[in-house]
């Protein structure tokens, strides 16, 4: 038996740390992964949690991040709890299993630590690998900082290994300003988070002999469009289970989570949507304007997958311009959380503004003060009832001002 | 295998060897699995093939590297006696002709449409060593 850590009330502790910590309670079967910065930590300190006695499970050492998530997948597929961790380059490397790890249905939990995407090579923060991946068919679940990427982790075992789920999860965080950031986490104790998680759940494992099942088929047009159907309908379909799980936890430990996260919109005119750390940044910049009277809000999307597109719609309903911030090179388009929040905005009966922020690649700052200047462009957009700037703007960019449409 | 809805086909593409648990398996033989519908088993393959193994059983001597090298297990042998060609999945390869090492081969490859009858009248004789 795995030996247990008593915890403090209150750790110290990094996103990195957080993250290893809730895998070390999970009690995962096998963790295969290829170390990439600014993701190393988490299975480096859960490699150290394994040698010295705190894990019952196994740690591959694989030669690349498409064969840790493929051997994610296959240890899923035999009948274990599965988690790896990867940033950037690693995630674009597995981008194909996820497909595959998705297709399956195989509950995976992959720990993104989000970072820009080469070229020009990067190591520091943005989203451009989590917007690779959106599509890959999984739960995506967004942490703000290191508590909610512990809090988000434990959760994700659990939604993802639900009878009625069964899809791989991945939880994010950012690349140094969340992941290497010590803060104040209130854990929860191992037997607690172990029970909240719940023993693993086998479903069809291929190392039952008996009944021995085929994982990877081929389909070709008379098959597949059926297959990928029932896939969307399981992803649809998981928001209520992820809404329980959140129910849950805030039982057992007070902490609420929601499936589009609202601060300060009670009142509020205008709205930034964001994700990542750029959420508590701008809670501060609303903060700060309320003081001189603009009634400024923040929106930030818990879930990115299955989009939560009626409670933003519900979030949003009040507000009279909305400013979509994507931390991602929009290679030849708006960004996604513009194209997302535009089209829930379009079936909804309330039509605000809606502009487009590009910011913080590879780790740029996003100050208080770039913030403020977003908000009181949302400010006059509300006041004119119409766009009074470029549709998608980029902003903190050095050089002549930079925007489309 | 018949075509279903979205709502019924098997999640994640699951594909079941069997229609009911079964254990020990290597101690049943083919014929008397109970394969699934969606086992490869059900499915012919002949169609693939444009020439095919013909087996003599005169010139065999049931030392089942055929049996071992088929990589579709479509030699049927039992209790080390060689039995045919299970033409059902067989792809037409022709391994198992190269690894016979009787004099003449007990397995050659012939035409898709020759009856294995005629085949058999066409075998060729035993070759003389050259010194």
């Amino acid at each position: 038996m795995a030996e247990k850590i008593a915890l403090q009330e209150v750790e110290v502790w990094d996103g990195n740390m957080a993250a290893a910590q809730a895998f070390r309670q999970a009690q995962i079967d096998v963790v295969a992964a290829y170390p990439i910065t600014p993701s190393t930590p988490v299975v480096q300190n859960y490699a150290k949690f394994l040698a010295d006695g705190f894990v019952d499970g196994e740690f591959v050492m694989v030669e690349s991040e498409h064969s840790a998530m493929s051997a994610c997948l296959s240890a899923g597929a035999a009948g274990g709890r599965v988690a790896t961790a990867t940033s950037s380059q690693g995630f674009a490397l597995m981008v194909e299993v996820l497909y595959q790890a998705s297709g399956m249905r195989v509950p995976v939990v992959l720990h993104t630590v989000n970072r820009a995407l080469a070229a020009p090579l990067n190591v520091n923060g943005d989203h451009s690998d989590m917007y690779l991946g959106r599509d890959a068919g999984w739960i995506n679940l967004c942490s703000f900082n290191p508590q909610e990427a512990y809090d988000l982790t434990l959760m994700a075992f659990r939604i993802a290994e639900d009878f009625d789920v069964r899809l791989p999860v991945m939880v994010h965080q950012d690349g140094f300003i969340s992941s290497h950031t010590a803060q104040n986490v209130k854990p929860i104790q191992d037997d607690e988070a172990y029970n909240f998680i719940g023993e693993y759940k086998e479903v069809d494992p291929m190392l039952d002999f008996s009944k021995p099942v085929t994982y990877g088929a081929q389909t070709e047009e008379d098959w597949h469009f059926e297959h990928k159907a029932k896939q969307h309908k399981a992803l649809m379909d998981s928001i209520s289970v992820i809404e329980k799980t959140f129910e849950e936890f805030e039982k057992l430990t007070g902490r609420k989570y929601n499936e589009v996260e609202r601060y300060l919109m009670d009142d509020a005119e205008i709205a930034i949507v964001a994700l990542g750390t750029t959420v508590e940044s701008s809670l501060l910049a609303a903060t700060q304007l309320r003081e001189e009277g603009i009634k400024a809000g923040v929106v930030a999307p818990r879930v990115l997958r299955p989009f939560p597109y009626n409670a933003l719609k519900d979030a949003l309903k009040d507000v009279k311009a909305v400013g979509c911030l994507d931390r991602s090179a929009p290679g030849g388009a708006l960004g996604m959380l513009y194209n997302e929040v535009a089209a829930a905005m379009y079936t909804s009966d309330s039509k605000p503004v809606i502009s487009n922020y590009i910011y913080g690649l590879g780790g740029r700052d996003m100050t208080i003060a770039i913030i403020k200047d977003i908000f009181k462009e949302l400010k006059a957009n509300a006041d004119a009832g119409k766009l009074t700037t470029p549709l998608q703007q980029f902003s903190g960019l050095r050089g002549p001002k930079l925007a489309f449409f | 295998m018949e075509y279903v809805g979205w709502d019924e086909v098997t999640t994640g593409t699951l594909i079941e060897s069997f229609s009911k648990p079964t254990d020990n398996v290597a101690f049943i033989r083919p014929e008397e699995r109970a394969y699934s519908d969606m086992n490869s088993y059900k499915a012919s393959v002949a169609s693939w093939r444009f020439i095919k193994p013909v087996y003599n059983r005169d010139i065999c001597i049931d030392c089942q590297f055929c049996w071992i090298f088929c990589p579709d297990t479509s030699i049927i042998s039992r209790d080390k006696k060689m039995i045919g060609i299970d033409y059902e999945h067989c792809k037409g390869c022709g391994v198992c002709v190269e690894v016979c090492p009787t004099n003449p081969k007990s397995l050659l490859m012939f035409d898709e449409n020759k009856a294995n009858e005629e085949a058999l009248t066409e075998w060729p004789e035993k070759k003389r060593k050259d010194k």
